[in-house]
């Protein structure tokens, strides 16, 4: 077996042709397509899986809503104004998104990190909010120890919350990429996963805005 | 030459064949000098258990005998090494006549255990009370680390991993845990039923031979787990009375309060039967309810106080 | 607390003196866990294969060797599962009255739960995603899977909850609550020790490294199959893995989620599936069985895949009713996710919920005996070479009916108040496990060990080993059977002597050591094969007159595996071709683009598998760290625009070449 080529003398290959440069131009570009497209769609198919996340925390609040054990309700605890106003924020961010990634295909760097950087802001507001509730919460002593309906209630608008804050260290990162790189291919195909996550995000949330906040409100 | 190897074959073949006959002696010698429970029912709901055990098994017989005929039969006869003519057809690949075949018999063999599976589980739904000229008893049961207890509210008497029934009497089984969930199951009288903390099951079962059966938790608890048997008396009628009567009049037995509940709900290993008088009313009722009483958490005791009964459950 | 106590708290988490082994048999299996880490690294240093290691395996990103790497790990958790099997049967056969045996309750339990743990999540989904990594790409004509790195990552997830698995036996102990971790019983309070938190971390780890693997290889199948090759022509093999995927991605979302709850209800006192406090713990059990039964299916379906493609080669004959056996996948896939509750129909569900779940399983009966009959006609006027995978394949129908028979019976809700939680329900998944899935993994492991490696194994030897398996399986689990129906249960420490389970539990033992011995033939004939190797040497690349596009490939599969890109009309692809004697149109060498080793994949499952050990001790700061690394790692990896490089299309001449003139393949 010895004497048969195997991954060193990829390695020698290597060295000997320095990557990309010496690629045909066709083959090159097709790779690339092809691999874009894989990395769009494989991105989908990571979506749907985090769409059965969600539905199994969706499906645990179901189950446990109405087991308060003595606590508080959602009724007792939501305020929907100020429930509202973080769905609002929420939902411009998204546009924001959108209008970084429009700006993006038109390679336009300022723009980009303008929208990106209202995005962000947008989506830290979201999340500081969402924090100062929880945190309003535990200082009333309804923390997630409190009983069923609250500990679903916690981690659910929790693992929103979570994606919210990897979606912003993503954002981040695409920032510092944008800043230093400018727009590349990659980048614009990263933007555009971006702008997905964000999306995907913003429709999970008005789900957890529609059940866990307006029924659990309206439920006397 | 294809001869003597075929000769040969043969005697193989034919020592195969004594070997199984014997294993087949041997096992089934073996199997009918030991007790199996499942299959040597002593109640009126392990009874027709077992005989839709038998029934289902037939039937998938249908399929499962042509398999193994086809597998032996194809596998001899399509043999690479096999001298006879056969054919050889490398590009047949489909006939829609005989998989419509095979989708369709398995399937309508399906629609008839579907059928005899629905209504099985309604007939044998364990919450079903069974007709009987005899009014049921009611047992309480509760799955403790790692021993089971037994009240029966209306003999005012309790028990701990042993349990006396009367014979062609139903008896209605209410369950819960105080502990972690286990499952109550005595295989020569009913099929099983889980007790989970905070919730109640019932279960139906009717012995009609006299007899002690045993009974265990077939759900693992904790180390104790494996300890957790105990011994199921179906005696007549009278009999079931005169153990009734023996205990009642008892004296030197406890009673079983809240306080003594407590002492007995402490995980222990391998208890030996024991006996109580008088269990607290409610008993059963308020170990169920105090999973549900704000603040309480496991291992806490019962308290007659925490008891819904008294209205005064926040602790 | 004191300021000692504080710091050690702080810097330690729960882990103390006090989390060393307590029992002689603990010590042993803890020094081994130790010792063979060690040996090898010995191994290595004295042979100098540190650099090789790294530049060959631990950085690599070629899915044929990531594959190996999975097999190769399952094998080895094989036989730790195997000693768990050699104490619990031990024990067993023992145990019966006044004798206690050689474990306690709690250290036999712990082994139980490890055992199915392991078998289960570090052997059988090691097995099953070694083939995928092995033969996906190869059969649909693609060099590489979607996302390399990612594959990557995967398996080195894997092999992190395969360690933090074995460092429960050196530090604390291991969940002894069964093998999927019932509440209450799994809860904090009655399981205070760490070995449940190992049992979440470990499955965490690996369930995710699962679910993207899961991603890789849908997008792979359903985007990276050669031109030509549409859904109808895909290799059998290929449609049981994207039905087995689909199920993952479906699937094991469902399992993260359960874990990370049972995580927060031990770890910040949440109320999920606690019976106090407003939980449900029958949540979790419908939560666990809605992955847990889809998993069966994740395992037995590319099981089905192997079976198809070793049947079809060794009857020389195309498989018979592909558009069949396509339909029997999708409707498997589709029921596996409407019968999650046969697992518990004793908890007092209604009985139309009850029938309604037992008719959904018994319909899952249908589309499995149509793929039995399917391989029966298949071997039905074809040309049957007895060689090991086809006997596998004997072996798998005749343990695999029975089970499945076993499982029918059971699908019946009364007769499974009969026989729930007993050994009858041990017996009838092993022989669904053991006989579908793990004869079916050496099935394949025999039939393209020399596509692989260039060699095939020793075939005496792999006979006897089939031979022994089924005889000591057979011996092992019959009696298993008999034993449920005389009521006993599973996980039984003990019991007691007048029951009169002792024989038979002997007899199990019995066969168990008969596996043993199958084991040790099959290490032998890895041993012998390889010692024979020049004697058994693959020179064609296609040993078996195979079918699939992977017998097109010289023997070792090169690691840009396709010289040329294949061409594929029609089903069998490289079978039609040899028929038609039809040589392609000689086409041109082209540019392959291939990515490059990165040794990131490995640093992110190492930061995870700090961050997991760090939770299970409760150490904070170093579940930080760890949980630093793996976001550092992912931001620096995204920052490489570079990941490919090209071979020119000359030197894959150069190298095509000299395979042909080394294999000797007259192409």
């Amino acid at each position: 077996m010895s004497e048969l080529p195997n991954a060193a003398d990829a390695v020698e290959v290597l060295t000997r042709h320095k990557n990309y440069s010496n690629l045909t131009r066709t083959a090159k570009l097709i790779a690339k397509h092809d691999a874009d497209t894989r990395t769009i769609f494989g991105f989908w198919v990571y979506l749907m899986t985090d769409c059965v996340l969600f539905a199994s925390l969706f499906a645990v609040f179901a189950v446990l809503h109405n087991n308060t054990y003595g606590g508080p309700t959602g009724a007792m605890l939501f305020s929907l104004p100020y429930v509202l106003a973080e769905t609002l924020i929420l939902l411009s961010s998204s546009f924001t998104c959108g209008l970084a990634v429009l700006s993006a295909q038109q390679r336009h760097k300022k723009r980009v990190l303008l929208w990106l950087g209202v995005t962000f802001l947008l989506g830290a507001s979201f999340l500081g909010l969402e924090v100062n509730e929880f945190n309003k919460f535990v200082r009333m002593g309804d923390s997630w120890r409190r009983s069923g309906f609250l500990s679903s209630y916690f981690t659910l608008v929790g693992t929103h919350g979570l994606h919210i804050t990897i979606g912003l260290l993503w954002m981040a990162v695409m920032i510092g990429f944008v800043f230093r790189r400018g727009i590349t291919d990659l980048v614009l195909k990263r933007i555009r996963m971006l702008s997905l996550f964000w999306h995907f995000l913003d429709v999970v949330w008005i789900f957890i805005f529609t059940i866990v906040y307006l029924f659990g409100a309206i439920k006397l | 030459m294809a001869r003597i190897l075929l000769k040969v074959k043969t005697k193989k073949h034919w020592l195969l064949v004594l070997l199984f006959s014997v294993i087949i002696a041997i096992s089934g010698a073996y199997l009918s000098s030991v007790n199996i429970p499942v299959l040597e029912p002593k109640g009126v709901i392990a009874d027709k258990e077992f005989r839709l055990l038998i029934t289902v098994v037939l039937i998938m017989c249908i399929v499962v005998v042509p398999v193994f005929i086809l597998l032996a039969y194809f596998i001899y006869k399509y043999r690479d090494d096999n001298p006879s003519k056969k054919r050889y057809s490398p590009d047949w690949d489909g006939n829609r006549l005989i998989e419509g075949i095979w989708w369709l018999i398995p399937s309508v063999i399906i629609g008839v255990l579907s059928v005899i599976t629905w209504n099985a589980t309604y007939a044998l739904n364990p919450y079903r009370p069974i007709k009987s000229i005899n009014p049921p008893i009611v047992v309480q049961v509760i799955a403790l680390d790692w021993k089971w207890l037994f009240i029966y509210p209306a003999q005012h008497l309790a028990s701990v991993n042993q349990l006396n029934i009367p014979l062609n009497t139903p008896v209605h089984f209410y369950l819960t845990s105080d502990a972690p969930m286990n499952s109550f199951w005595i295989p020569q009288l009913s099929g099983q039923i889980y007790c989970m903390p905070g919730m109640r099951t019932q279960l139906y079962l009717e012995a009609n031979q006299a007899g002690t059966y045993k009974g265990w938790s077939a759900n693992i608890s904790g180390i104790g787990f494996a300890g957790m048997m105990f011994n199921t008396t179906a005696t007549s009628r009278s009999g079931f009375n005169r153990w009734v009567a023996k205990i009642q009049a008892d004296h030197n037995l406890p009673n079983l309060s809240f306080g003594a509940y407590n002492r007995l709900a402490k995980p222990t290993l391998y208890v030996p039967a024991r006996y109580y008088r008088q269990p607290a009313t409610d008993l059963f009722q308020a170990i169920i309810d105090k999973y549900m009483l704000p603040g309480f958490s496991y291992g806490r005791s019962l308290t007659p106080v925490s008891s819904p009964a008294t209205g005064k459950g926040v602790v | 607390m004191s300021g000692a106590a504080y710091f050690a708290s702080f810097w330690l988490g729960k882990l103390s003196l006090k989390a060393l082994p307590p029992s002689a048999i603990q010590w042993f299996g803890a020094s081994l866990m130790i010792l063979v880490p060690l040996g090898i690294a010995l191994l290595l240093s004295v042979t100098h294969r540190w650099k090789w290691l790294y530049h060959e395996w631990l950085t690599t990103l070629d899915p044929k060797k990531i594959g190996v790497m999975y097999i190769i790990v399952a094998l080895a958790m094989l036989l730790r599962g195997g000693a768990d099997v050699a104490l619990i049967k031990t024990q067993q056969a023992l145990s019966a009255g006044s004798n206690a045996g050689i474990l306690s309750a709690s250290h036999f339990q712990q082994i139980v739960t490890a055992h199915g743990t392991i078998m289960i999540f570090f052997v059988a989904m090691g097995l099953m995603f070694g083939l995928i990594n092995l033969l996906v790409p190869l059969q649909i004509g693609a060099r590489d899977v979607a996302f390399p790195f990612l594959n990557a990552t995967s398996f080195w997830l894997f092999f992190g909850g395969m360690v933090l698995v074995n460092i429960s036996l050196i530090l604390g102990d291991f969940a002894a609550t069964g093998w999927l971790a019932y509440p209450p019983l799994s809860e904090l309070h009655f399981s205070p020790t760490v070995g449940v938190d190992y049992w979440i971390w470990s499955l965490e780890i690996a369930g995710i490294g699962s679910l993207l693997a899961a991603i890789n290889f849908l997008v792979t199948i359903l985007k990276m199959r050669v031109k030509g090759m549409n859904f109808m022509k895909m290799p059998m093999f290929v449609w049981s893995v994207l039905g087995s995927m689909l199920l993952v991605a479906f699937a094991f979302p469902i399992l993260t989620v359960t874990l990370t709850l049972l995580a927060l209800d031990r770890d910040i006192g949440t109320h999920f599936f606690t019976a106090t406090g407003g939980g449900n713990m029958m949540m979790y059990v419908n939560l666990i069985w809605a992955w847990g039964h889809p998993e069966v299916y994740i395992l037995i379906l590319p099981a089905f895949g192997v079976f198809s493609e070793v049947v079809s080669t060794f009857a020389r004959k195309r498989l018979f009713g592909y558009p069949s056996m396509v339909w029997a996948i999708a409707a498997i896939v589709l029921l596996s996710f409407i019968v999650w509750l046969h697992h518990f129909f004793t908890m007092g569900a209604g009985s139309d919920v009850n029938a309604f779940f037992g008719i959904m399983t018994m319909v899952i009966a249908v589309p499995t005996g149509v793929k039995i009959f399917n391989w029966l006609f298949t071997l039905y006027r074809g040309r049957i070479r007895m060689a090991s995978p086809l006997l596998w394949f004997i072996g798998f129908v005749v343990i695999f009916t029975i089970g499945g028979m076993a499982g029918v019976l059971m699908a019946v809700p009364p007769v499974d108040f009969q026989l729930h939680n007993s050994l009858f329900l041990v017996a009838h998944f092993h022989m669904m496990i053991v006989g579908g899935v793990v004869f079916a993994d050496f099935a394949a492991i025999t039939y393209w060990f020399p596509k692989i490696f260039g060699f095939k194994l020793n075939e005496k030897l792999g006979r006897l080993a089939f031979w022994l398996w089924l005889i000591g399986f057979l011996l092992s689990f019959v009696p298993l059977y008999i034993l449920g129906f005389m009521g006993a249960t599973r996980r039984l420490n003990h019991y007691s002597a007048s029951l009169g389970w002792q024989q038979l539990f002997i007899v199990s033992a019995v066969g168990a050591a008969i596996i043993g011995m199958a084991v040790g033939v099959q290490i032998l004939q890895f041993a012998v094969s390889i010692y024979q190797r020049k004697a058994n040497r693959d020179k064609t690349g296609d040993p078996w007159d195979g079918r699939s596009l992977e017998w097109s490939t010289p023997s070792p599969v090169p690691f840009y595996s396709f010289a040329k890109t294949p061409q594929v009309s029609t089903r069998d692809a490289f079978w039609e071709a040899k028929k038609q004697k039809q040589t392609s149109t000689p086409q041109p060498y082209e540019d392959i683009v291939l990515t490059k080793n990165s040794p990131l994949a490995l640093v992110i499952a190492g930061g995870a598998l700090i961050f997991a050990f760090a939770v299970v001790w409760h150490i904070w700061w170093l579940a930080i760290v760890g949980l630093l690394i793996v976001i550092a790692t992912i931001i620096l990896r995204s920052m490489d625009e570079h990941t490919e490089y090209i071979l020119s299309a000359s030197e894959v001449e150069r190298l095509d070449r000299a395979y042909l003139k080394a294999g000797g393949l007259s192409k």
